[in-house]
């Protein structure tokens, strides 16, 4: 075979494997997606939302474990975001001199990519031991540092893509730097700001590992944050590990509801920055 | 104010009106610059506190391990024993399950997350680029305790009755490497985790280098095309090279990812605490042993054990990072460019 | 007003390629109206004109890299000694190599010189280690880029300096001895000098290659080219021996454009 056809073979071959690298990909996609909506769909009912979560071998609902949620990641959302977007904003409006803000950036990236139960093991250890009970605040807490790299990394990118012309503008007109800042760059940002705080929200709407140990849980109704709180991904996570078949569907039915809310998240997040991005 | 007479004329008030207007817009100024000041060290502070969460985060693990550092020392590392009754503690069986894991994950997923991002950006049509993209995005979109869930009770079941005799007869009798495939099919174990894992990181890494791929100039494609290329030897000897910062660090998100993944792993691996050369033997994750005991485990030792795992894991990750930005600050300013 | 096929004076030469109503079309919009050309052998010929005028696209045509971009398309033909180029079942990597590119920006590939310039001869021929090494250093010498790297080939192509990278993407270009060589406006990217180097390479060159060369500076065309073509807004206007376009044009639209009463 000669060198031509042979270099022909070969790129028609790598082509094909392409091919079948992305039906592969779409496969474990639907094929997970499939399986969710099955076993999870006939669960999904009004009393999903209005009761307890009941002992194994009786009827019942996530309303706690939904509740919990709702409380603990609007908590960790509410501490996590400031810490974000004033770090983001140092980053990328102060840090181009000195040594904080690359050592920021680089920790930041660390703390992006930590294993959340490290996070989780870490606020056990700060807090829980020395408060001496899980609480729903502990689980907040281990929430909001999880926000915290993902709302410093859109922020700083975002405000990066403001043009400097802008800032220019600004300051030509006599406004002081912090008044640039805050009335002009980081609203031209806005948009893309918001849709880093609903992304962290899509991600710790499915975190479990974080919980474990700080929250923990609790099979009834509680909305006291120092208490241990029930949440929805380690509901899930104990029913589906127990050998019964009830706990097992409604397991399912809450793994439906949180990739649902993800996903609508993550779509709206996206939608959401596409009309309010203005571009230069 | 109009009642008090004016004493100065012309010039003079014209003087004293300017004198005046300086003076507040002086005093103004310094208000200005004090907020400026107030800001500008707001922000700092909170970029000291990312600084300080990770010293938090090191001291406090290192506190907590102390107990078993003390008991176990260096140790800790090579011990596959992992007793709670005698409180005898070894890290090594999680440790290798961690590594070995996440090694499976690179192994299937780099090559298949290449083949995506080959796909997306040169051989699928336009109209279907955003919502494929998008669709291999969704994967990251799932939450892991889902992957756990689907892994445990769909794939297992499927994967033990239809792939693993499979593998046994073929992969298993290779001499060597056989060793690696020998077992019984329970369907759970090393190398499910590892696959599931697989799947979980090739979102990750397939967008970013997906990402890369797209902002290769068309002019450097096009010189390869005009001494006549074809399109496999485009992406390989230019576009590749061309985007190697971009793809490494694609690869290190996913990495990170599989080292630290908690719950995937913990439906699937087994939870047992013991080495076997078969990867189709369950095993341990130091995540997924934390996940699992920790909030049984009695006793300081134990406790302190397990702490010392979430240390050491914290470690690798940390180092895996840190290689990664050192990697691509150094393939960056040789190309003399910051991707 | 393009139906004449309009021809350069000397019957001898031979006419390497042929373009005859040559229509081009970016998706609804038509780039290029019923072009009749002739590029001869072993010469430089020159497209001028204004922006837009169709001169880069027409010189894309001749080895088909439009065809990468799925809303462009190319109606007509085109002969290449006398086989036609459009035809469907046209290898486009056989003729690529026989009809080489140089682009406006140097595009030097992430490789080490001598990488870069064996990457393009390693497609279609299986030489030795030595014979490639003698290929490089031909195709650096006709490229006059020798001299100045032949101690750091093992060096990345992008540490260059940007006249020198253009160098390197003409020396890559003829090391897989191409019959035609298309350059777009090679030198509009670099300084003077690197510039000057760039157009005495051409006078060497065209000893070996048909080069065709897409330019918008005018005096440029004059200094280095044999033949001129002179476009605007997808016609072909006027095409003959450069001095002849440059100081006795045919037509009153190219003497607009030269004497600089627009664009």
């Amino acid at each position: 075979m000669d060198l031509y056809t042979r270099r022909l073979l070969i790129n028609r071959f790598n082509l094909v494997v392409s091919l079948l690298t992305m039906l592969f990909g779409l496969f474990w996609l639907g094929w997970i997606l499939f399986t969710l909506f099955k076993a999870g769909l006939g669960g999904l009912s009004a009393k999903l939302f209005l009761e307890m979560t009941p002992p194994p071998g009786s009827d019942g609902g996530l309303l706690n474990a939904i509740m919990g949620s709702l409380l603990m990641g609007a908590a960790g959302t509410l501490l996590g975001t400031p810490v974000g977007i004033m770090a983001g904003i140092y980053l990328a409006e102060f840090g181009n001199r000195g040594w904080l803000a690359p050592v920021t950036r680089f920790i930041s990236d660390i703390l992006l990519s930590a294993p959340s139960i490290v996070v989780g093991l870490f606020i056990y250890e700060a807090y829980v031991v020395r408060v001496g009970h899980f609480s729903g605040w502990a689980g907040a807490f281990a929430l909001a540092l999880i926000v915290v790299p993902v709302v410093i990394r859109t922020t700083e990118n975002m405000l990066r893509l403001v043009p400097d012309s802008l800032r220019e503008a600004a300051a030509a007109l006599g406004a002081p730097q912090w008044k640039v800042i805050v009335l002009v760059t980081v609203r031209a940002a806005k948009a893309g700001i918001i849709t880093g705080i609903l992304l962290a929200i899509a991600r710790i709407s499915g975190e479990t590992a974080p919980l474990l140990f700080t929250a923990l849980n609790n099979q009834f109704w509680t909305s006291n944050m120092n208490a241990p709180m029930a949440n929805l991904p380690v509901v899930i996570f104990q029913f589906a590990m127990s050998p019964y078949e009830d706990w097992h569907k409604l397991a399912w039915a809450g793994a439906l509801l949180i990739t649902l809310s993800v996903l609508a998240l993550n779509v709206f997040a996206r939608v959401f920055f596409r009309s309010r991005t203005a571009t230069y | 104010m109009s009642a008090v007479v004016n004493p100065l004329q012309g010039q003079a008030q014209a003087d004293l009106a300017a004198f005046m207007s300086r003076s507040i817009s002086d005093a103004s100024l310094r208000k200005q610059h004090r907020l400026d000041q107030l800001f500008r060290h707001a922000t700092r502070l909170f970029a000291f506190l990312v600084l300080a969460l990770l010293a938090g985060i090191l001291i406090a693990l290192l506190v907590g391990s102390l107990s078993s550092m003390r008991t176990f020392g260096f140790g800790f590392f090579v011990s596959a024993e992992w007793n709670p009754v005698t409180e005898q503690f070894g890290a090594l069986v999680p440790i290798v399950g961690t590594l070995t894991t996440s090694a499976i994950a690179l192994l299937i997923g780099i090559p298949v997350s290449f083949g995506i991002a080959l796909f997306l950006t040169e051989l699928s049509p336009k109209w279907l680029r955003r919502p494929l993209g998008t669709a291999i995005e969704l994967l990251a979109a799932i939450p892991s305790i889902i992957y756990g869930m689907w892994g445990l009770f769909v794939f297992a079941p499927v994967f033990a009755s239809h792939v693993q005799p499979f593998l046994n007869s073929t992969l298993g009798a290779v001499p060597i490497v056989g060793v690696l495939f020998q077992g019984p099919p329970m369907g759970i174990g090393v190398l499910t985790a590892g696959i599931i894992l697989a799947i979980m990181v090739i979102p990750f890494i397939a967008s970013v280098t997906r990402d890369v791929f797209e902002i290769v100039p068309a002019v450097l494609k096009e010189s390869a095309y005009a001494l006549g290329s074809t399109t496999w030897e485009v992406v390989w000897h230019v576009v590749l090279p061309y985007t190697k910062v971009g793809v490494v660090g694609g690869i290190m998100l996913g990495l990170g990812r599989a080292l630290g993944e908690t719950m995937a792993v913990t439906f699937v691996i087994g939870n047992a605490h013991r080495l076997s050369a078969s990867l189709m033997e369950p095993g341990n994750s130091i995540a997924s042993a934390l996940a699992n005991e920790f909030t049984e485990a009695v006793g300081d030792l134990y406790l302190s054990a397990l702490i010392e795992l979430g240390l050491v894991l914290f470690f690798i990750t940390f180092v895996v990072l840190a290689l990664s930005k050192l990697l691509l600050l150094r393939l960056a300013r040789r190309e003399g460019r910051m991707t | 007003m393009n139906a004449a096929v309009l021809q350069p004076v000397e019957q001898a030469l031979t006419q390497k390629i042929q373009v005859k109503d040559l229509n081009f079309y970016y998706g609804k919009f038509q780039a290029l109206k019923s072009i009749n050309l002739s590029i001869p052998e072993r010469k430089v010929t020159a497209f001028i004109g204004p922006s837009g005028c169709g001169k880069s696209t027409l010189l894309r045509t001749f080895n088909r890299m439009y065809a990468l971009y799925p809303n462009q398309e190319a109606k007509g033909e085109i002969l290449l000694d006398g086989e036609n180029i459009l035809g469907p079942n046209q290898d486009l990597n056989r003729l690529r190599a026989k009809v080489g590119m140089v682009f406006q920006k140097p595009t030097p590939f992430p490789m080490s010189i001598h990488d870069n310039i064996a990457f393009g001869v390693r497609l279609y021929e299986s030489l030795s280690p030595r014979e490639m090494e003698e290929r490089v250093e031909w195709a650096l010498r006709k490229a006059a880029l020798w001299d100045e790297v032949k101690d750091k080939l093992k060096q990345s192509g992008t540490s260059l300096s940007g006249g020198q990278q253009q160098r390197l993407c003409i020396a890559r270009a003829i090391a897989v001895k191409p019959e035609v060589l298309l350059l777009d406006e090679p030198a509009s990217a670099l300084d003077p000098i690197s510039t000057g180097r760039i157009e005495e390479l051409m006078h060497e060159l065209k000893a070996d290659y048909t080069i065709v060369i897409v330019t918008h500076n005018m005096q440029q065309a004059a200094r280095v080219s044999d033949y001129t073509a002179y476009m605007y807004l997808g016609d072909l206007v006027e095409f003959g021996v450069t001095d002849e376009v440059f100081i006795k044009p045919k037509k009153k639209e190219t003497e607009d454009y030269i004497t600089g009463r627009f664009g």
